[in-house]
C-alpha cells in the first residue's frame, strides 16, 4: 500500500487527459525513481508555466508573453485571422506552419445542451478586432462536428456586415484517402466542394 | 457465402458454445430460458448497432466470466474458397466498447454491413403497430440502416441538432436568430437525408411486398408519412418560419422526428393496429421477409426468427417455410419444441439448447 502522498499524486495525475489510474501509477513510480533529475526538472517546468503563462489579450492563445508570440510577430500577415475553437486547434494549425496569418481562439463552441452561449465565447473580441479594421479575411476553422459547424454558421452570420472575405476549411477527401473507403457523407461533401483544376 | 459456424464465449448464459455446419434452415429448440434467443442475439451483433435486444454491451458478458464476451462466425463459400472469419467482442477493461475483427484484422462495426445482411423478428416487435410512433421510426431506421450504413450518422446528427434547437427554444431568454440559423442549417441538411433514406426504404420494401398474394398472409400496405416538408431548403424554410409557434410549444413541431410509418392491411383497408393479433404478426412477417430479401442483394443474408412458427396455424406455417425456402437468406428459428418444424426438420440443422449449452440433434 502506497503512502498518502503518493496516492494523492497518482490520483492528481490520473485526471490528466490521456492518462488513467494505471498509467498514473506508472508515472509516479518513474518520477520517484528519478526524484533528483526528472522530478526536479518537471517541478521547475510546472512552476515556470504557473508563474508566467498568460492568455493573449488579442487572440486568446496561451503564451509567456502578452500579446503572444504569434500576435507580436511582424512577419505574420495582419490582414488574415483564423478562428479556432481551442488553443489545441491553434497549435495543430501552427505546427504545420502553413498558415501565415494570425489566430483567434473562441475558447469553446456553441452548445445549447451544455449551456455554452455566444457571450461565453470570445466572440465579442473577434467582432471588435474585425470592426477596428485592417482585416480582409476571416478563416473559420471549426471542427466538422455538429456544434463546430453550428458555431461556424453563427460566426459567418455575425461577420456578414463587415467588408470581409469569410472562408471555411474544406471538408472532404483526406490526403492519401481512397474514394472506395469513404462514407457517403464525406464523398458528398467532397463532391459539393469540388473545384476547377489548374 | 453463408454462415457456417458460430462460437459464443461468455455470452449471457453461454460459457463456451459452438454451432457447426449451419444449413439454410437452422433450428434452436429448448425450454424457456435455455439460451436460444441468446444465440440469435449473438448472431445479430454481426450487424452494426446494438443487436436484437438493443441491450447495453456490459449487460451481455456472462456474470461468471472474465468480464468481456466474444462471438465468432465463419462463413464458407465454394470448397476452394477460403473461409471468412468475423469476430466481435468486448474486453473487461472496456465493457461498453464493441470491437470487431474481420479475418483477424481490426475493422469497424459499421463495416460489418458489407459482409452480412441481418434481419430479425422477435416477440418484442409484436406490438409495433400499437406502439408509439417513435418505435416505428426506429423500425424504419433499422431497415434503412441495413440498406445504407450512412443512414445512422444522419439520424444521430439530426437527433443532436434537434435537441439543441429544442433546448434553445425552451430557454426563458429569446434565442438568438443567428444561433438558430446555424442549428437549423444542420437540421435541414441531415434531416432531409434522414427523411429521404426512410422514404426510399419504405418504398422499396413496399414494392417487394406488393407482388405478394393477399393470402395466406395478410398483406400490409406501407406508407411513409413525412413529418416535415421534403427537401433541405423547404425544411429549412419551414423551421425558420415556425420559430414563434415552436417557441410557444417549447419544441420543434415539424421534421423527420414527427415521421410516421402508416401500415394498413391490403384488401380490408384497416389500420394495422386495429387488425387481429394473428394478422398483425402476419404483416410483420411479410415486412421482415421483404426487407431481408432486399438487404441480401449482393451479400449473404441472415434471417433470425424468434418464436415465430409456434404462433401460426399449420397452413400458414407451411406457407412461411415455403417462402423462406425460396428466399435468399439463411434462416435461424427458435421454438420450445420440434413439432411445428416437422416440415423442414429433415433439411434443417437442429440444435437442442439447454442451460446455455447446445447439442446437435
Amino acid at each position: 500500500m502506497a503512502s498518502q502522498e503518493i496516492e494523492t499524486l497518482a490520483s492528481a495525475l490520473a485526471r490528466l487527459p490521456g492518462l488513467g489510474p494505471r498509467s498514473a501509477r506508472r508515472v509516479v513510480l518513474w518520477l520517484v525513481k528519478r526524484r533528483e533529475t526528472a522530478l526536479l526538472q518537471l517541478l521547475a517546468a510546472l512552476e515556470q508555466v504557473r508563474d508566467r503563462l498568460v492568455e493573449c489579450r488579442i487572440c486568446g492563445n496561451v503564451d509567456t508573453q502578452n500579446p503572444c508570440g504569434i500576435c507580436a510577430d511582424p512577419r505574420r500577415d495582419q490582414t488574415s485571422v483564423c478562428v479556432v475553437e481551442d488553443v489545441a486547434d491553434l497549435w495543430a494549425l501552427d505546427r504545420a506552419k502553413l498558415y501565415t496569418g494570425r489566430y483567434h481562439v473562441l475558447g469553446g463552441k456553441l452548445s445549447a445542451m451544455d449551456g455554452v452561449r455566444p457571450e461565453d465565447l470570445n466572440i465579442g473580441s473577434l467582432l471588435e478586432r474585425v470592426a477596428s479594421g485592417g482585416i480582409d479575411e476571416v478563416v473559420l476553422a471549426m471542427n466538422a462536428t455538429l456544434e463546430g459547424q453550428t458555431t461556424a454558421h453563427y460566426l459567418a452570420e455575425r461577420l456578414e456586415e463587415y467588408p470581409l472575405r469569410i472562408t471555411q476549411l474544406a471538408h472532404g477527401l483526406p490526403v492519401g484517402g481512397e474514394l472506395d473507403y469513404l462514407d457517403e457523407g464525406t464523398l458528398a461533401q467532397a463532391l459539393r466542394a469540388r473545384r476547377p483544376v489548374g | 457465402m453463408a454462415l457456417d459456424a458460430i462460437t459464443l464465449s461468455h455470452f449471457r448464459n453461454h460459457r463456451e458454445t459452438r454451432l457447426d455446419g449451419a444449413r439454410q434452415f437452422n433450428l434452436l429448440v429448448g425450454e424457456n430460458g435455455a439460451g436460444k434467443t441468446n444465440v440469435l442475439e449473438a448472431i445479430s451483433l454481426f450487424a452494426p448497432g446494438r443487436g436484437l435486444r438493443r441491450a447495453a454491451l456490459a449487460e451481455i458478458a456472462g456474470a461468471a466470466g472474465p468480464g468481456g464476451f466474444s462471438v465468432g462466425a465463419s462463413l464458407a463459400g465454394q470448397p476452394d474458397e477460403e473461409a471468412l472469419r468475423l469476430g466481435t467482442y468486448t474486453k473487461a477493461a472496456q465493457p461498453g466498447r464493441r470491437l470487431v475483427q474481420v479475418n483477424g484484422t481490426p475493422a469497424s462495426a459499421v463495416g460489418l454491413g458489407e459482409w452480412l445482411a441481418i434481419s430479425w423478428l422477435t416477440p418484442a416487435m409484436d406490438r409495433l403497430f400499437a406502439d408509439s410512433a417513435g418505435a416505428r421510426r426506429r423500425f424504419m431506421d433499422r431497415m434503412a440502416l441495413a440498406l445504407d450504413p450512412a443512414h445512422a450518422r444522419h439520424a444521430a446528427r439530426y437527433e443532436n441538432a434537434l435537441r439543441e434547437r429544442n433546448r434553445l427554444l425552451s430557454d426563458d431568454r429569446p434565442p438568438e436568430a443567428a444561433w438558430l440559423d446555424g442549428i437549423e442549417a444542420q437540421m435541414a441538411q441531415h434531416g432531409a437525408l434522414l427523411a429521404q433514406g426512410r422514404a426510399r426504404t419504405v418504398a422499396a420494401v413496399g414494392q417487394e411486398i406488393a407482388v405478394l398474394p393477399e393470402q395466406p398472409f395478410a398483406r400490409p400496405v406501407l406508407v411513409y408519412a413525412a413529418g416535415g416538408p421534403a427537401g433541405q431548403d423547404a425544411f429549412a424554410a419551414a423551421l425558420k418560419s415556425g420559430r414563434g409557434r415552436d417557441r410557444a410549444a417549447r419544441r420543434s413541431l415539424v421534421g423527420p422526428h414527427r415521421d410516421e410509418l402508416e401500415v394498413t392491411m391490403a384488401g380490408k383497408n384497416v389500420p394495422a393496429a386495429s387488425c387481429s393479433t394473428g394478422e398483425q404478426k402476419a404483416m410483420l412477417i411479410a415486412i421482415t421477409l421483404a426487407h431481408a430479401q432486399l438487404a441480401a442483394r449482393g451479400r449473404p443474408g441472415l434471417l433470425l426468427l424468434d418464436e415465430v412458427a409456434a404462433h401460426l396455424d399449420p397452413f400458414r406455417r407451411a406457407s412461411l417455410f415455403e417462402r423462406l425456402r425460396s428466399g435468399r437468406a439463411q434462416v435461424w428459428l427458435t421454438g420450445t419444441e420440434l413439432g411445428p418444424f416437422a416440415e423442414i426438420r429433415a433439411e434443417a440443422a437442429v440444435w437442442q439448447v439447454s442451460g446455455g449449452q447446445v447439442e446437435r440433434v
